[in-house]
This record gives structure tokens, sequence and C-alpha cells, in this order.
């Protein structure tokens, strides 16, 4: 794979330092070099450390191995770093991963998060049998059906990303989409592992998917994950596994726009968090945004970084389970929820299982979850929808009474 | 050596200190050539207390320190030499105070050039201050200590110029105020009316103290900027036009370049002109005093004003000019070093000469540019040389241009800049007896232990 | 060498000296002006020789298509006058010197032109251009050359063209939709007017531009602004092209504001006098072209030509006038985002 160029590649770093900070350096944005401070933890540091082990100058340790894994891979570096190589960054870091497992040279964190893909196909080590778990009866996909949701680990196994699947799933059924899910049999989409550099798991399960998806004659796949509506549209294709892929916001900002959602009055004021996998990785910037402004009283506010600047969560790079940035006010989740609080919004929007169940941890950890509400986007349309909202009143009544 | 490690430890906690390979080798070394030697510690302090704890036990264990920034002065000045503590600065990164009718700042030892940048931009956009072209992690109190250059050096001179105050951490651990702050609540001066004993910790590379807070001033911040680029094919002709532009006192930056590549831009000098002005009106004054200063050039065909691409000059007002970063890659092997020596503008034509002759004789790519001090008295002259990394033999080669430059330019009366140990040492072969003996007995007197980044300004 | 196509009689029996008349440069009486004009003729020193700025407009001004400023040329090359400096000369060679780098798309029979101008390879996308891309050539390998009549350096205009010409055919290309005034004008005006053959057809943008904007009727959104037209020094050699300027601007609902500094009277965009005259000379011209719009109401001023972008569009746009070159202003009509932009 191509991350192997990385070897004769690596040295061309001058570690100068622009992966630190956003386009503005108004703050510092690289999640790692903002947990830790060290100089090492930031890209340029990765790197040099990388050239050096490759080198000979210093070997592998745990605390090395730490320093590599932390990368969220959130893309911030390749957005900011000057050289014409910055396109390649996460690929070397990936490439080096994947060198040190193939030498079996992992912290017990990730070996954990791998073996759990492997052995369960989801990284919480959580049994097959109970993915489905939150479904509730919903459609499980045949052929004939437009779209398969995939559902992801996060939304099949995570408390928040259940919630999020299911209201989804709701909203989907509002707007009639024809659409279902693998239930039990849906796998790990893959994205971490091939993060993490597993690549000899990674294409098995892409081989298991794709078989799967061929075999009930899957056209459509929209994702409830970033991370899986990435690595659907970007690496399984390489690997002969070509489907048309969608996240859902793009899908459901269709929905908004030719009227099938309609979405009734919901005050509140809304400050987005862009994912790293659907805005630097993919570049769906605006989408999200225009459901979240299609519902009427709801006033969309701006981080001071978003978009392409926007301060990744601190879950990706399997980090959403292994929480090797954890500990610290510093850490990522706990820092954007402040930046979001600062906003003056009421709710903090995501598009994201993993940035769900980060910040809905984050807030509690910053006194913060009787002031900023953490919700998925999908679950603010299906509070906006009139059939919910009459539902939300009446409950409401019932429990005055 | 663990005792270290736990007295450092107890002054700034477990998660800012580390006696790890990884950083001892990453804090042990720079992007530039000079060879790496390895930290003992690495340790990253948050309070000028902890600094002087620090420094305190640094003197009683005989441990080296070196202060660092970002290390991107590229001289090697954040190596420790002799081991020891290298302590990383940028925890300190707090913005303590705007004094806006007296236009300073003043913050602490780590705060960022792109910070403070920022800062500004958000609580006080009608103030600035001169941003060098290094990138944005490098630390103001760094580039004043190595007598940094930046964005408004033309017209106020080196950044160092434009200090107004200090908190110092001597090397044997009293905390020493600098200047007006000394004797009130005002960071306005770094030493007048006083004695000015700024001059004791500016331009000694981290030898005779810790810069832990730094007062700075502040120049106004106009609405619009605008550059120009005057080119002539004319090396001699350089100093001249510098002068005539620099006599209309409109400019706020100027810089001359020449380099090989891309092609349009061989065999001529470019001349960088930075205007800024509150309003049309102003601006086409300046630009009007600008044109007309060389205009006699413009007659003779001698030079013209390029028209520039707009993506072009939106490189050029970057500030800091990330495409300048960009040279590292030239060679698609992430190194770039360069020698900066101090001229008065006659030595240009002859430093534009060498720095191209180098070149061919290492066979090595160059860029030779160079940024005018305060309204023409000296220029800042870059030997630049980028090198591949993964090529030892390239390297070499490059260190050896930018010591022949080196030489040539001090035996011609130039003065190295934030120079690396060989230049420094240059410097000191030349220097004034008197002068150099001075030098050491204040070196002397501040660190009697020799613990603050030795291995520099030591004479023999 | 070839040689240009001049005869003197036709100047000998003009009536009007129209040439240096109008010039807008140069204050000449017609009677002056034939003398002095009959000097450039017969290949003495002449004023006009060093006064000339380049416009290219008595290029039009001439009513027997006798090409005047290409004598101007031809006699500032052969008397060592340099319209620009010397440096700025030896940059515009080196900027335009072949490399040996063909940077082609898929080139096929009809194809695009950017010559080598990045800047036209960012603005040609969108449905516009869909048809043909990516059927594209850029670079110096396919620069028309016409620029060297600011430089007075016909001799490598008429060296180099052929080759240009050669590098175009070898591509398979019999038919080039051109983005620019000077290479639709080099291949229209100038190689005609050395004898040099060209052997694929030449397509001027705004034809294209106009054809395709018929076809997406439907997709057009009236834009209805008003718009100043800054009409570039190449337009001179083409003014057969200018009627598109009107019927493209009536499709998309733009009113060309009926100003005085348009069509014959048009000023240059100043970039080439501020760097060859001085501030005075090139200040002047912008100031009398961005007054003049912002009196007669324009809210936009449209570019044909992306080198009247770089000195003039900022400083339209800080007079509260938006710039935008012809190709973004149709793509606006369609519902596309502009692709080049300034900030102020």
């Amino acid at each position: 794979m191509q991350q192997q160029d990385y070897v004769s590649q690596i040295h061309r770093c001058f570690r100068c330092g622009y992966c630190k900070f956003p386009s503005d350096y108004s703050s510092l944005n690289c999640p790692t070099y903002r947990r830790f401070r060290f100089d090492t933890y930031s890209t340029g540091g990765r790197l040099w450390l990388i050239y050096a082990w490759l080198k000979g100058e210093i070997e592998w340790s745990e605390h090395l191995a730490e320093i590599l894994y932390t990368c969220t891979t959130c893309k911030n570096c390749t957005e900011q770093c000057p050289m014409r190589f910055a396109p390649d960054i996460v690929d070397w870091i990936v490439g080096a991963r994947s060198d040190m497992v193939e030498k079996g040279k992992i912290p017990p964190r990730v070996a954990r998060f791998l073996e759990a893909v492997y052995g369960y196909g989801n990284p919480f080590k959580l049994l097959r049998g109970d993915r489905a778990a939150w479904t509730n009866g919903t459609k499980i996909y045949a052929p004939g059906d437009e779209y398969l949701l995939y559902v992801g680990c996060l939304g099949s196994y995570d408390e928040n990303g259940q919630k999020m699947a299911r209201s989804l799933v709701d909203v989907f059924k509002a707007a009639g989409v024809s659409f279902g899910i693998l239930g039990s049999d849906e796998e790990c989409c893959g994205n971490e592992v091939y993060m993490l550099g597993e690549m000899g798991l990674f294409q098995t399960l892409v081989e298991k998917n794709s078989q799967k998806f061929k075999e009930l004659g899957v056209k459509k796949i929209v994702t409830i994950c970033p991370h899986g509506y990435n690595v659907m549209k970007n690496r399984y294709p390489a690997l002969g596994a070509s489907f048309e892929v969608y996240h859902y916001t793009q899908l459901l900002n269709d929905l908004v726009e030719k009227n099938k959602v309609k979405p009734s009055r919901n005050k509140a004021k809304v400050t987005y968090q862009d994912p790293c996998f659907l805005g630097r990785y993919n570049k769906i910037y605006e989408e999200p945004r225009q459901i979240l402004r299609s519902i009427p009283g709801l006033e969309l506010v701006e981080m001071e970084k978003n978009r392409a600047d926007a301060f990744c969560c601190g879950g990706g790079g399997g980090n959403f389970v292994m929480d090797l940035l954890a500990g610290s006010k510093e850490s990522p989740a706990r820092v954007r929820v402040r930046e979001a609080y600062a906003t003056g919004a009421d709710t903090l929007a995501v598009a994201c299982p993993s940035c769900l169940t980060m910040f809905t941890d984050a807030v509690k950890a910053e006194d913060l979850d009787s002031k900023l509400a953490v919700k998925d986007i999908s679950q603010i349309v299906r509070e906006s929808l009139p059939a919910k909202k009459r539902q939300l009143k009446q409950r409401k009544q019932e429990g005055a009474k | 050596m663990s005792d270290i490690y736990e007295a450092l430890v107890k002054i700034v906690g477990k998660d800012c200190v580390s006696n790890h390979h990884e950083e001892r080798y990453f804090y042990g070394r720079d992007p530039g050539l000079m060879t790496p030697h390895e930290a003992d510690y690495v340790v990253m302090p948050r309070t000028t207390e902890e600094v002087q704890e620090i420094v305190r036990l640094a003197n009683k264990e005989k441990v080296p320190i070196v202060p660092k920034g970002a290390g991107l002065a590229l001289t090697g000045l954040v190596i420790p030499l002799k081991g020891g503590i290298v302590m990383d600065m940028k925890r300190m990164d707090r913005i303590l105070e705007v004094n806006e009718n007296a236009r300073y700042v003043v913050v602490e030892g780590g705060v960022s050039q792109g910070a403070l940048r920022e800062y500004l931009k958000e609580h006080h956009p009608n103030l600035r201050h001169s941003v060098p072209e290094a990138p944005p992690i490098t630390t103001i109190a760094a580039n004043v200590v190595i007598h940094g250059q930046g964005r408004l050096t033309n017209q106020y001179g080196f950044n160092s110029d434009m200090v107004n105050g200090l908190e110092v951490v001597l090397p044997t651990g009293e905390i020493c105020k600098i200047g007006s702050c000394s004797v009130g609540p005002y960071w306005f001066s770094k030493g007048p009316p006083l004695p000015d004993l700024s001059g004791l910790f500016l331009g000694w590379l981290g030898t005779t103290g810790i810069l832990t807070k730094v007062g700075l001033k502040l120049y106004p911040k106009k609405k619009i900027k605008d550059l120009e680029v005057f080119v002539t094919d004319k090396k001699d002709l350089v100093p001249d036009i510098i002068f005539k532009i620099t006599h209309t006192e409109m400019v706020e930056d100027l810089a001359v370049w020449a380099q090989e590549r891309p092609l349009m831009f061989r065999g001529n000098y470019h001349i960088n002109i930075f205007i800024t002005a509150d309003s049309e009106d102003e601006l086409e004054m300046k630009r009007k005093m600008v044109y007309d200063s060389v205009q006699e050039y413009v007659d003779s065909k001698d030079a013209g004003f390029m028209t520039i691409n707009l993506d072009m000059r939106r490189d050029f007002m970057d500030n800091p000019q990330k495409s300048m970063t960009a040279f590292a890659d030239v060679r698609r092997g992430g190194g770039f070093e360069y020698a900066g020596p101090i001229i008065p503008m006659e030595l240009y034509p002859e430093c534009a000469r060498k720095v191209a002759e180098l070149a061919i004789k290492y066979r090595v790519v160059y860029g030779g540019s160079g940024r005018v001090i305060h309204g023409g008295h000296c220029m800042m002259f870059s030997f630049a040389y980028t090198f591949n990394r993964a090529d030892l033999d390239e390297m070499d080669r490059a260190r050896k241009a930018l010591h022949e430059a080196a030489e040539f330019v001090a035996d011609k009366g130039g003065v190295l800049w934030k120079p690396n140990i060989d230049e420094q040492k240059i410097m000191m072969e030349r220097m004034d007896p008197n002068t150099l003996k001075l030098m050491m007995d204040v070196k002397k007197l501040l660190d009697p232990n020799g613990i603050m980044n030795p291995g520099n300004w030591e004479a023999k | 060498m070839p040689d240009l196509k001049f005869e003197k009689i036709k100047c000998t029996g003009c009536k009007t000296v129209s040439c240096l008349v109008k010039c807008q440069y140069m204050d000449w009486d017609k009677g002056e002006a034939k003398k002095e004009w009959q000097k450039v003729i017969n290949g003495e020193d002449s004023s006009i020789l060093k006064d000339c700025v380049t416009c290219y407009a008595c290029e039009e001004y001439c009513p027997f298509g006798n090409h005047p400023f290409y004598l101007i040329v031809e006699r500032q090359e052969e008397k060592g006058i340099l319209p620009q400096s010397r440096p700025i000369t030896k940059q515009a060679i080196n900027m335009t010197t072949a490399q040996g780098k063909f940077l082609v798309g898929k080139p096929e029979k009809t194809a695009l032109s950017f010559c080598a101008i990045p800047r036209l390879y960012t603005l040609a996308t969108g449905k516009l251009f869909e048809d043909v891309l990516p059927s594209w050539v850029l670079g110096t390998e396919f620069f028309c050359q016409a620029m060297f009549l600011h430089f007075a350096r016909m001799s490598l205009i008429k060296e180099n063209l052929p080759k240009v010409i050669d590098n175009i055919w070898n591509q398979g290309i019999r038919e080039v939709i051109f983005l620019h005034d000077e290479c639709y004008g080099t291949f229209t005006s100038l190689a005609p007017a050395y004898g040099i053959e060209v052997p694929f057809k030449s397509i001027h943008y705004f034809e294209h531009v106009y054809k395709k904007l018929k076809e997406l009727k439907n997709e057009i959104k009236p834009l209805n602004i008003k718009a100043a037209y800054h009409r570039n020094c190449s337009a001179r050699l083409v003014p057969e092209t200018d009627h598109f300027v009107d019927d493209i601007f009536e499709l998309i609902g733009v009113e060309r504001v009926k100003r005085e500094y348009d069509h014959e009277n048009a000023l240059c965009c100043g970039g080439l006098l501020l760097t060859s005259k001085g501030y005075d000379a090139g200040h002047d011209v912008q100031k009398r072209n961005i007054d003049d719009m912002v009196k007669f109401g324009a809210e936009y001023c449209v570019f044909n030509c992306p080198a009247c972008w770089d000195p003039l569009a900022e400083k339209v746009a800080r007079r509260g006038i938006k710039p935008i070159h012809m190709i973004d202003l149709c793509k606006l009509a369609i519902g596309e985002k502009q692709a080049v932009e300034v900030k102020v």
C-alpha cells in the first residue's frame, strides 16, 4: 500500500510547527500537542521520531508507541503544513504504525482494540449477537431497499451512539426513506483498524463487508458515522469494494431541501462541531449546517475554529475506546466543549457518534452538563418533527398531572 | 541523575518532565545543520517560580540549562551541547497586559508570535507587533534574545529594539526586573532613563538568564496594506535604491531577494516594499513617494516596478510568510539553514554575488535575501542553503558553504547574527580583545557555575 | 524571419492619422502627426517610439488595418528602445521560455488553451466548459507570445510563434478555444500580419460561452446588475469580438453602463504604465477609469483579461465595485460560484 512510501519520505518534515495551529494561529489545534505539550507529541515530533526509529537512532518503546498512537488522525496537520507532502502526512503515520503492527510492537490498549474487532466485530469486545439490541424492530435490509443504513460499532453498542441510531431511523421513517440495516450481521467498517495500521485485519473486514453487500445487492450505503463514511468512500474502492456511499447528513439535507422532512419550530442556540472525517477528510461542511438552519427558531452560531479549523474531539485513531488523550482539562473533548460553551450556545450539535460520546463525557467533566446539551443532528431534527413534538408535549402534560 | 528527575517532578509535576529517550532525542537537535547532543531532561515550567526553582536546582547540581522556544533559529542554539536540562518555555503562554495608550504588551516567556498576533487582532485591532517570518510557534522571548527581526524592522529596528522591559531569572536563581518595570508598574522602557541592563540579556543566546516576561512595543496597525516590488538586474544599484526608498520614511518593511528558481526570478534582484495606510489617499501618497524616489532608475530602464500576481502578493503579505518555510522542501529533504549576517548596505552586492558563488562551489540550492534594518542603517543578509536531510554529503556541503559565507562576511566587517558555535568563534576571534574580555567577565559574573546554555559564547 | 505586411502607401494617403491623433497617451495634431509618423515609417528616430505606452489601440484606430502598432514595436526593437525596464523584460522572457514540459489535459480535436496563465485554468470550470474539458493545454509551450508586444520583442514572437503553432497542432488539436484576447488576437491578427499560417481554427471564448449560455437558457437567472466593462488592450486586436460582450450581457441580465472610457475610448489598466512610466502616468489612468465606473453607477467591473486583474481588481474593489472576470460573471448567472475573487 502507498503508506510504505513513508520510509523514503518521512525525513522531509522540517518540524516548523505549523501543524500545531489552525489557519489563524489563534490557539493550539493539534489535539495531542494541546494535551501533552511536549514537542514530541506534535506531528513534527512524531515524524522525526519515526525517522529516528527507522534509522535505529531510537528504539521502540511504550513511550514512543504512546506518542504514535495518541495521534487521532484528525488531519489538522495536513491542512496547515506548508510543504508539498502535506497530503501524505497521515499516510506516513499509518505506514509507521503498520510496520510496528507487523513487528508486533503495539501498546496493550491498541492490541486489545484490534483483538476485539477481530474476535467480536467491534472494538468494545461486546457480543456480536447484541449488535442489534438497539434496533427495536428496525427493518433489516432486503434486496430492493434503496439504502443500506450502515450503523457502525458506536451506533450499535455505545449508549450515546444508539440514541443517535434510533433517532436517525425515526427521521428516515418519517421521510419515507427506503432503507434497511444489517442488524447483528453487521461488521466493523475498519476505519480505525486502518488508521491503527492493522492492514491484514482491515483487508479481511473489507472483504467480509463487501461480500455481504454484494450478496444483498446493495448499491447505496448511508452511514451514521463519518468514520465509516470515510473508509467506505475512500479506502474500500482500492480493494474492489465500490459502492455509492453517503453520510446521513448528505441524505438528510436532500430530504429537507425536497420538503420530505419538515421540521417545525425548535428554539435553540446551537453550535456545530465539524467531525474530522466529514470535514477535513471529505470537505463536507455545509450540508449539516443547512439542515440546522432549516429548523425554524434555531439559531446557528459558529465556534471560532470551525470547518477546516475545527478542533478534534480526540476520539479518532481508536481513541473513542482507547482514550489515550484522557485525564486532563486539556484533553481535547474538554477543551472543545469549553469552546462550544463560549459561543453562548445551549446545544452542541454533532454529526458523529464519536464526537457525541466524547463530548457527552466531557460536558460532565467540565460541569457543563446542565448548561450545554450535546445532541446529534438527527436527534435535533427528530425533536423538531411535528409528531414528535406533540408526543413530547403530551408526555410533559401527563407528567405534570 | 534520578534525583534530579525526582526533584524536577516535584517542581513541575510528573506530566511536565521527561527523561524518556524520545524527548531527550528530539530536544537534542534542531532542523538545522549543527551536530545534535541529547538532553538529559526536558522540563516545561508554567510559572516564573517554577523556573526559579529549576535554576536553583541546576546550580546546586551543576547541571546545564538550555531555555528553548521553538528551536527555529536553526543555528543550534537550543541544542544542549553539554547535556542537562532543556527548558521548553512554551507552557508559559499567557499574554499578561496590553497598555493601549502607551502601546505595549507584556507577555510570558513562552508566548508565541502567532498567539500574540491573533490576540491583538481580536482585542486590540489597531495595534500590532513586529512579526518575524519564522513559523508562528516561535516565541517572542527567543526572538528578542537573538535580536530577531520582523515586519516592522525597517521602520523601528531589530525586534530587540522593541523590548520595553524584562523579567529575568538570573543564572543564580534571582528574579530580576529590567527597565521601567523595575521601579513601577509600567513597562514602557527597557532601560532609559536608567542604566540599560537589558543589554545583559539580549543577544546572549540564553547564556545569562532566562526571560520569563517580555515587555514589547506595539505599533499602529493600519487598515490597508499593500506591496510593491521593485526589480533591478544590477546588484550594485541595490544599496542606492534602498537609500532612496528609505529616504521617504514611508515604508514599514523592505526586503531584497534573489533566487534561481522559478525561472522568472533568475538574474534579477527584487525589492519588496511594504506600505500601510488608513485611507486610500494615505496609501497613494506613500506609493507615489516610493515610486518618485526611484524614478531615475525607471527612466534609465535599469529597474522597474513589477506587476505582481495577486496570489504571489497574498503570499508575500502573509506575515509570517508561510511560503518561506517551504524553502525547506525544495530538495525534498526537510532542511535549510541560513547564515544571516548583519551588514552595512554597501556590502549587499558582494554578499549577493557570494551567496550564488558558494551555491555553485558546493553544489547546493540557495536563497539570497536581505531585510533592511531601521531605515537602511544596516541589513540582515541571508545566505540560505537548503538540503536533503537524508543526504549526509549534501548536508556537509551546505555546512561548508555556510561556514565559508560566515568567514567571508566577517572578513568584510559584517557581524554574524544568531551565530552557531562556529560563527561565535569567528566573531570572538575578530573581536576587540577588551570587548571580548568584558563579555566573558559579564558572563562569569552572572553565571558563575557556567550552567546557562554552556558551549555558547565561550572564548578559549 | 517573416516581414510585417505593412503598406507605406496606405499611410501616405491617410487623411486622418487616427493612429496618433486618437492616441490617448500622446498629444498630436494631424499635421505634426503625419510628419512624425513618416519618421517611424522611414526607420528614423522619433519620440513616438519612446512615448508609446504599448496599449495596442492604434491597431484598432487605423482605418486601413495597416498595423501601426506592430510597426512601432518593430522600430523600437531595431533601435534598442525598451518600453519596459531591462530587468522586467528579462523577467517576462524568463517566465515564458519554453521548458519542454507539456502541461496538457486530454487534448482532442477541440481544446481549450489557457496559454501560460494558470488563472485561466482556475476560471474554466463548470457547465460552461464541461463539454470541452478535460481537453486543454497550458504552459510555456503553448504561450501565445503576444505579451512581447509590450516589450519590443517582435523577434521573439516571430521566432516562437511557429513552434507554438506546431505544439498545438501536434497535440491533435484542430480547433482552439482561446480564453484570452491576446491569444485569440495572436492567431487571428498578429500571425496573419506576418503571413504566418495558422492551420487550426481559433475560437474566442466569448463565442463559446455565449453558445453555451444559450443552450443553458433555462438555467439562467438574470443578474440584474450594472457593470462597467474594462476593455483590455488586446481587445484592440480583435474588435470584431466586442459585440459578444453585449450579447452575453443581454442574455444574463447585465447592463453595460454607458461610460466614457469604454469601447474605442477604453483606458489601459495602468499596470504597465506604472511599471514603465512612473506613478503619475499609471495612477492617473487608473483613477480616471475607476472614477468613470463609479460615476456611472457600476456595481461590478467585468474583466476580460487576467493580466489587467492584478493591477486593477483590488483598486476597483476598494472603491466599492466588485471585480469579476467575464467567465465568472456567466457562472454566477447559472448559479455557479465565482472562482477568482478579491477580498478587501
